[in-house]
């Protein structure tokens, strides 16, 4: 038999053009090509879509609107008064990772969204901008956050250690449901392939799951790319409205 | 009365191409009927799919932290069982609080506000779950 199984190949990182500073390796690697890829077709999209903005939109001006409005829609509702103003944040972070997890779907490209780095660098930017926009709106009240309303002060003492901890805590629930949820998927979709590859006639069983999977992957790549734009919307209206 | 009515008659009478397409438009929705009720049936759905996917990873998450923090603390202290068997615990209460917001509708991981906090008005809660 001389099909491997290695179903995590997939995630390995080239280095595509090797590149040192001194010690520091900044090689261009696949990675960084699949986010290059995937920024450059936002931008595409959403420029050339909307050079000609007709009353009346077309096919891709309506795609780049659909988009926009839902990302707007969605900062309104959660985000609260003021939300709108990060907006534009939001919106580019939903698209990237949107993109990220699509791109990664089509075959041997690489998903760049299934390495915790990559999501922790997203969600470590969310975590300390909404701290710094808290901190900056509201001062040392900011910390009024940790101390929930109409509580006995004995009882403070147990749950100030709690919210401080499930603020601290944010950042990581946030990247690694993403990172967790695409790295799973992908393993499973290798392996099942890897099934397809291995068992000759029956391969028909194996092909059918895994083309079921690639509709849930679909479904999984836009909801969590959903899922970290919402709490992203809600973690600011912590900051923004506190209590 | 007569010299009000024509200019309006007149208006109507060379068909503006926009409102051509909303009477269109609305013609649509009307036949179709069903989609006003569907859309937000299917998109409670989907967000409740979110939900599920979101509070799964909540709880495990803040109870790995919590206990690794309090097991690094140890080590640096040099307080062996006690950082981690507090962080454990505190990690737990973190964990329950965070799914017991996320699934009460609150959806604030911290600083939560009461439910009859008077910024939220539930006009906005419905469109909330037309997404």
């Amino acid at each position: 038999m001389a099909i491997e199984l290695q179903p995590l190949a997939q995630f390995t990182i080239e280095r595509l053009i090797p590149l040192h500073i001194g010690r520091l390796d900044i090689s261009y690697t696949n990675s960084a090509l699949l986010m290059t890829i995937a920024v450059a077709l936002i931008t595409a999209l959403i420029v050339l879509s909307t050079r000609r903005a007709a009353l009346v939109p077309g096919r891709w001006q309506s795609v780049a609107e659909m988009s926009y409005e839902f990302v707007a829609d969605m900062v309104d509702t959660n985000a609260g008064h003021g939300g709108r103003d990060f907006l534009p944040f939001v919106f580019t972070l939903f698209m990237f990772i949107l993109f990220s997890n699509l791109l990664g779907l089509i075959p041997y490209s690489f998903t760049v969204t299934s390495h915790i780095i990559v999501t922790f660098a997203l969600a470590a930017v969310v975590f300390v901008g909404v701290t710094i926009i808290g901190i900056v709106r509201h001062g040392f009240h900011f910390l009024r956050l940790f101390v929930p309303e109409g509580v006995p002060v004995v009882l403070l003492l147990l749950l100030v250690p709690i919210e401080l901890l499930s603020y601290c805590i944010r950042p990581f629930t946030l990247s690694i449901r993403l990172f967790a949820n695409m790295l799973a998927g992908h393993t499973m979709l290798a392996i099942f392939g890897g099934f397809a590859a291995s068992v000759g006639v029956f391969a028909i069983f194996p092909l059918g799951i895994n083309v079921l999977l690639v509709g849930l992957e679909l479904l999984v790549a836009a909801l969590q790319a959903y899922v970290f734009a919402i709490l992203t919307c809600l973690y600011l209206r912590d900051a923004l409205h506190l209590h | 009365m007569v010299s009000v009515a024509l200019p309006q008659m007149s208006e109507s009478g060379p068909p503006d191409p926009l409102a051509r397409l909303g009477k269109r438009l609305d013609r649509a929705r009307s036949t179709r009927g069903g989609e006003p009720v569907a859309g937000p049936d299917a998109a409670g759905g989907q967000q409740a799919m979110g939900l599920g996917l979101r509070i799964g990873v909540e709880f495990v998450v803040a109870v790995v932290m919590a206990t690794g923090l309090g097991w690094a603390l140890d080590r640096w202290l040099g307080t062996r069982p006690w950082g981690t068997i507090v962080l454990f615990f505190l990690g737990v209460g973190a964990g329950m609080t965070s799914v017991y917001r996320a699934v009460t509708g609150i959806k604030m991981a911290v600083g939560y506000r009461r439910l009859d906090a008077p910024e939220r008005e539930p006009a906005k809660d419905e469109q909330d779950d037309e997404e």
